[in-house]
């Protein structure tokens, strides 16, 4: 009686899991749609495109659309290709991603072991910034990096991602070492270590999972960002500002093939960030939550 | 003046203020156990000493220097948290000379230091480890290494034994003791169990609501509590306290109570200065020890008095039995052999050691005799 129950339960569960995988696979295709279009079309001569089937493989493989994307294109005036820019985003987005994780790490471990009066509405407002629209700060922030000299610089654009995206850094770890027992901390100030030292040799050591969650969150932010890129790159446009010069541009042919390498391109840093990154993002993000 | 001075401190946070006035002197080689229930400032006033919480007002001075404002690491103290507080990503040899490392001690020195504490510990073969590979006991010994390493005036601990199960922490208490004897350091140790209190101290000071209501050596305190807060804080079960009539025979005073029939009762006591509250109302307090079974009643006792009353409840617990019974309406408990033949709803003979009674101002609550 009991086998013959146990027997049909487990059948049960076998049309139940083909199904589930089944709709996970349909759905995996559907999310993948996209990345194989731009994938086959960007493999293609352009007259494939125009004259044929968008989700046919190449007749004929050329890796041609990439190189013109990457060195050739015509971006605004200039036949540059997107290096230049690719070369700018990168200069803009390191020493951005580092400077706001490391200072959003110094805020965290003040705003929980070096308590002082005040220390929440500072918090507070930390936390406030991060849900200031971008929009908003436009013009203030114009102003700002006109009065500093930075205005069209790379070093402009470090600071405004900086600003901006130390809100989220701080609440990132600010989150984190609030579980971190506070009697380390006073156990390390009897040892001898200063400041800098008990955030270096003990904070800092256990920070790996938030560390990967903010950098992840940044570098995605700042390379992907386009609104403070035109509006503040002058002449350092990022990537994603030289993209949209090539895909809007209102002159001659549109090389689709050229468009979709270009988008390609402009993604390959973040994807493989998270391919990279990406298990410990969520460990990171649970690392808050439950202390293990 | 003492080796570890602490002169009329109290501490405030904000309006609350949770220390009032702790005046304590320790001399070298002293065994200071701050006792208390929880939250009644044991571990503000340990902070205060390490220099992790500032002074409101009052002196803090170790070895005659007053280190109000003195940076913990340059007080030459060392601590034991209660957590132990090892650093997580350092080896146990690491988490052990950090602090040397810190005050530029020399790498020969350190290695040295670190064999002579790992070998007192016996912890040799731990040394490569990470804490989260130590066992509850391990970690407690490391964290004592930490402290050891540094040579330091003074050891700080807070509630060091808390988080060891039951046998573990009795262990541990008798090591702990023993590294004191040998080792013959000054220590100020925090804790709300009493019976480590007793155990390890050379002088406990009981604490209730941010003042210290009584310091004295062990027997002091168990023997004459300063008053009845202290009394039933300290030893277990607690001491007994019932409310009594002062009432001279002879000129001799006695304590009035009633048994559990609501007869009236006397008992001789052995304090004669007592005789000035006759007639009025005291609290009397009698640890359980100190009523027994006559067979049980300590020979050496001058005062030893016959008792019949109504036996509500026994409870075995091996070494001893213990009895409950009802005077002056209060549930009153013995301590008898355990072998003691009593059952409930008996009549037994208690036989009270009066030597050992205590009175207290029902009012004030404060000890009046002896
Ligand atoms: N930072 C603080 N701010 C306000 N009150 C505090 C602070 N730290 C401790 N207290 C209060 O001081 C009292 C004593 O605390 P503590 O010394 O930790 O007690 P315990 O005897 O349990 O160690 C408690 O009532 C606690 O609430
Ligand atoms: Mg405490």
């Amino acid at each position: 009686m009991s086998a013959v129950t146990q027997d049909t339960a487990v059948s049960t569960g076998r049309v139940a899991r083909a199904f589930i995988y089944l709709l996970l696979i349909l759905f995996a295709l559907f999310y993948l749609l996209p990345l194989y279009v731009m994938g086959v079309n960007s493999l293609k001569p352009l007259q494939e495109i125009t004259g044929g089937n968008m989700m046919a493989l190449p007749a004929t493989w050329t890796l041609e659309p990439w190189r013109a994307a990457w060195s050739s294109a015509q971006i605004g005036v200039q036949p540059t290709g997107l290096k230049p820019y690719f070369i700018n985003s990168i200069l803009m987005v390191v020493p951005a991603v580092a400077i706001s994780t490391v200072l959003g790490a110094l805020n965290g471990y003040i705003l929980t072991k070096w308590r002082f009066r005040g220390d929440t509405i500072v918090y507070g407002l930390m936390l406030f910034s991060c849900f200031i629209p971008f929009q908003i700060v436009l013009i203030p922030m114009a102003v700002v990096l006109g009065k500093l000299g930075l205005a069209g610089t790379v070093p402009g654009l470090i600071l405004v991602h900086v600003v901006y995206g130390l809100g989220f850094t701080t609440l990132y770890f600010r989150n984190y070492y609030a579980a971190f027992p506070t009697e380390l901390v006073r156990a390390a100030m009897m040892d001898g270590a200063g400041f800098f030292r008990i955030f270096w040799r003990i904070l800092l050591p256990v920070s790996g999972p938030i560390a990967v969650v903010s950098i992840i969150w940044q570098f995605t932010n700042i390379w992907n960002d386009f609104l403070f890129g035109v509006s503040f790159g002058g002449t350092s446009q990022p990537m994603t500002a030289a993209l949209n010069n090539l895909v809007q541009s209102s002159t001659g042919v549109k090389e689709y093939n050229v468009h979709f390498a270009a988008a390609i391109l402009a993604a390959l840093p973040t994807l493989v960030v998270y391919v990279v990154a990406g298990r410990y993002f969520v460990r990171g993000l649970m690392a808050g939550s439950v202390k293990g | 003046m003492g080796f570890l001075d602490i002169r009329n401190v109290t501490k405030s946070y904000g309006s609350v203020q949770v220390l009032h006035d702790v005046d304590i002197s320790v001399a070298e080689g002293e065994f200071l156990v701050l006792v208390g229930p929880s939250g009644c400032g044991k571990s503000t006033l340990l902070n205060m000493i390490a220099g992790l919480e500032s002074v409101t007002s009052g002196e803090i001075a170790i070895r005659g220097r007053v280190v109000n404002g003195v940076h913990p690491s340059k007080r030459n103290i060392a601590m034991v948290f209660q957590s132990y507080a090892l650093y997580p990503n350092m080896t146990v040899a690491q988490n052990i000379t950090f602090g040397l490392e810190m005050h530029g001690t020399p790498r020969a020195e350190r290695e040295r230091a670190l064999a002579d504490v790992a070998k007192l510990l016996q912890i040799d073969h731990l040394l490569d480890r990470k804490p989260a590979q130590l066992s509850g006991g391990q970690r407690q010994r490391v964290a004592m290494g930490r402290a050891l390493v540094r040579d330091p005036d003074v050891f700080l601990f807070d509630e060091p034994l808390s988080n060891l199960d039951a046998k573990l922490r009795v262990d541990m208490r008798t090591e702990i003791k023993k590294l004191h004897q040998k080792l013959g350091t000054t220590i100020v140790y925090v804790t709300h169990d009493q019976i480590e209190a007793m155990t390890l101290s050379t002088r406990i000071a009981v604490m209730y609501r941010g003042h210290v209501q009584q310091l004295g050596t062990p027997r002091e305190i168990y023997d004459t509590p300063a008053n009845v807060f202290v009394a039933t804080f300290m030893g277990s079960p607690a001491m007994n306290i019932l409310p009594a009539r002062v009432a001279l025979r002879d000129g001799v005073p006695h304590a009035r109570i009633t048994d559990a029939e609501g007869a009236e009762r006397l008992l001789r006591f052995s304090q004669p200065n007592l005789a000035g509250w006759d007639g009025r109302d005291i609290l009397l307090g009698i640890r359980p020890e100190a009523i027994t079974d006559p067979e049980g009643a300590d020979r050496k006792s001058g005062n030893i008095q016959g008792l019949a009353n109504r036996v509500s409840v026994t409870e075995p617990a091996g070494s001893d039995t213990f009895v409950t019974m009802v005077l002056s309406g209060r549930d009153v408990i013995a301590r008898m052999r355990a072998d003691a033949s009593v059952g409930p709803g008996q009549d037994f003979d208690f036989a009270v050691n009066m030597d050992k009674a205590v009175a207290f101002d029902p009012q004030s609550e404060e000890r009046i005799a002896p």
